[in-house]
């Protein structure tokens, strides 16, 4: 009995069942599909945190308020007897200009949360950053279309404002935003820059925020106390380290810290920080991928299901083909290449849904095929499939013909 | 007793043959020492009771089943000692087998059925084409070739089933209560092509507890509790002298 023999029996043996084919296809294209998705997906996000460490650089440092030493006044008491000053813009600007060896930009934030509105909409709880205009070099932010603000604007607390293009599209859904006058609070702002829609990492919306001037939004809203956050950027990515220590002594310095073990403020790692969030990309992946092997399990067992049954129900058919001449071999070719073909067709099937599917955003999230979940989901399914449709007629071909006759 | 003249154009010879299921106290005893002969040509019926060992000795013949003891010679094959391989080559060339529940392969056509065997034979196409056609016409099913099983009549899948034991030429053709499903019009169809398969020469061993489907064959075996009990020709043919013990 030729290759080819086998081949077209196998081929009878697929089309003879449709039902039975479909079902066995079914499972396996599911499970194969499902694994390839789900990795892909936690492979995505992983790869937007890992974008967005490429993109911040790995050369800043962020220095914030810790708990005790944070507050509305320009004084607190934050140990007996001594009295502690919070970060404001004047020390900001004081450690800028330090001289600090390694460190090139110090970029001061305030932020608040107001509503924001043009003359048909409005949006509330828009997350409105104040800064200066060093802050699009430091940060993820980076306009696509108009200009940032300048110095200058800063300097004159000028009622400009860059806006997320999801906010741009939001005040103004017909036309574009720029130029035009939004109200944020209030008091009008002109819109003179749009920023490039950014994938979510953080705990805000990046594509919803309005940045403008840290003075003017000092003067109209937050006031001149603390500042949120400052943003420092090292000379280089091998200084950072270095900058932290110079930062941390000079602010203890300028903040008249006398107790080191209690600052009123901590300075964090852009990139360390980042590297807890690839972490737990990373756990993210290995429970999408958990919950992918379990959905490969489920087709295995589904797909072993529909074989063992098709052989119990053939093991006569085995009878009678080996009554008629057929040798164990073409028994086992027949039905290993039966296997072989569903399970691959419908593996083959899994991938390409997998593959069109990775081209719709999950969530936020584009998903990104990992190269070895291909073979693996591929391999996995095609090994059971092949395994249970083989197995049993391997038993059943094994039998004397008049035994696997009498069966069932 | 041993047959000292061996009959040259013999095609069945079975010596002392033995068939025990299961061991111990359990065991059942078959078949208990068949001797038979059956020359070439030969149209003979097996008849005997339910569970007198007679399908047991069918199946045995169809090289189904392996002896427990004895000797087995199929067209001078010593069956016993044959491999797997060898068996499915006998199965395949010297054997065409007639079920009595017909036993085609569901969901393939009449002629994809009377084609299989010729699969297993290794032979061509078009030459597999051209016999399966030419033993569905001899049963005269030729217009049916396209037609599976299940829309077929139980008359008709047995011819069906007759053409795919005959599409290789075997040597022997074994028919297993080929009539037992079948209505009394279909059972006269059936027999009336092993009669004309036995006048071209055909052998045929045919098992049955039907009186009158046995006096269709040229010799008669009686079976009862696994031994050949009588054996009586039925016509004028020549029929080998078989061994009684």
């Amino acid at each position: 009995m030729s290759f080819f023999e086998i081949l077209r029996s196998a081929m009878r043996g697929v089309t003879a069942n449709k039902l039975r084919s479909i079902l066995t296809l079914l499972g396996v294209t599911i499970g194969v599909g499902s694994v390839i998705l789900l990795l892909a997906v936690g492979n995505g996000s992983a790869q937007t945190v890992q974008n967005a460490i490429s993109n911040l650089g790995t050369n800043t440092l962020t220095v914030r308020a810790s708990q005790q030493g944070g507050g509305g006044g320009a004084t607190t008491a934050s140990t007996a007897g001594s009295s502690v000053k919070t970060i404001t813009t004047t020390v900001a600007d004081q450690l800028d200009s330090a001289g600090l060896g390694h460190v090139k930009e110090v970029v001061p934030q305030v932020s608040t949360s107001l509503t924001v509105s043009s003359t048909s909409t409005s949006s509330t709880d828009v997350s409105v950053i104040g800064s200066t205009a060093e802050y699009f070099d430091v940060s993820t932010a980076k306009v696509a279309s108009g200009a940032a603000f300048t110095a200058a604007d800063v300097t004159t607390s000028a009622k400009v404002a860059v806006i997320g293009s999801e906010l741009a599209t939001t005040l103004y859904p017909t036309g574009s935003a720029l130029g035009q006058t939004i109200s944020v609070d209030g008091s009008s702002f002109t819109v003179v820059g749009i920023l490039a829609t950014q994938s979510s990492s953080g705990f805000t919306d990046p594509n919803t925020v309005v940045i403008a001037p840290i003075t003017r939004i000092q003067k109209s809203y937050t006031g001149y106390g603390a500042v949120s956050t400052l943003t420092v950027l090292a000379t280089s990515s091998d200084d950072v380290a270095a900058a932290q220590g110079e930062v941390t002594v000079m602010l203890n310095q300028l903040l008249g810290v006398t107790d080191t073990s209690d600052e009123p403020f901590t300075v964090t790692n852009q990139s360390s920080l980042l590297e807890t969030a690839a972490a737990s990309a990373t756990s993210f992946t290995v429970l999408l991928g958990a919950v992918a092997a379990i959905s490969l399990l489920v087709g295995g067992i589904g797909v072993t299901n529909v074989m063992l049954v098709t052989v119990t129900e053939r093991t006569r058919e085995i009878g009678i083909r080996k009554a008629l001449g057929a040798t164990r071999g073409a028994i086992l070719g027949q039905f290993l290449t039966e296997a072989a073909t569903l399970t691959l067709l419908g593996g083959v099937l899994g991938v390409i849904g997998a593959v069109i599917g990775t081209h719709w955003q999950i969530n936020g999230t584009q998903p990104v095929i990992l190269g070895y979940s291909i073979p693996l989901a591929l391999g996995v399914s095609v090994a059971i499939g092949v395994f249970f449709g083989v197995y049993p007629a391997a038993r059943a071909a094994r039998m004397r013909p008049i035994q696997a006759l009498r069966a069932i | 007793m041993t047959n000292l003249e061996i009959d040259q154009t013999s095609v069945l010879r079975l010596r002392d043959i033995q068939q025990v299921y299961g061991t111990g106290e359990a065991s059942v005893h078959a078949l208990r020492g068949i001797d038979l002969d059956v020359a070439q040509g030969d149209y003979v019926a097996i008849m005997g009771p339910s569970g007198s060992g007679k399908s047991t000795l069918m199946n045995l013949l169809g090289c189904l089943d392996i002896a427990s003891d004895g000797v087995y010679e199929l067209a001078g094959h010593d069956v016993r000692s044959l491999t797997e391989r060898e068996l499915a080559k006998v199965r395949n060339e010297e054997i065409g087998f007639v079920f009595q529940s017909f036993n085609l392969v569901p969901r393939m056509t009449a002629l994809a059925n009377v084609e299989l065997p010729l699969i297993y034979g290794g032979v061509r196409r078009a030459e597999r084409r051209r016999l399966a056609l030419e033993a569905l016409d001899l049963v005269g099913l030729a217009d049916r070739a396209d037609h599976q099983p299940q829309q077929l009549s139980g008359g008709q899948q047995q011819r069906v089933a007759i053409a795919r034991a005959l599409v290789t030429s075997p040597t022997l053709v074994l028919a297993d209560e080929p009539t037992g499903n079948l209505d009394s019009a279909s059972t006269e169809e059936i027999l009336g092509i092993l009669d004309s398969l036995a006048d071209a020469g055909r052998t045929i061993v045919i098992i049955t507890h039907e009186e009158n489907v046995a006096e269709r064959a040229h010799r008669i075996l009686t079976i009862s509790d696994g031994l050949i009990i009588r054996d009586t020709a039925a016509s004028t043919s020549t029929a080998t002298a078989g061994v009684l013990q």
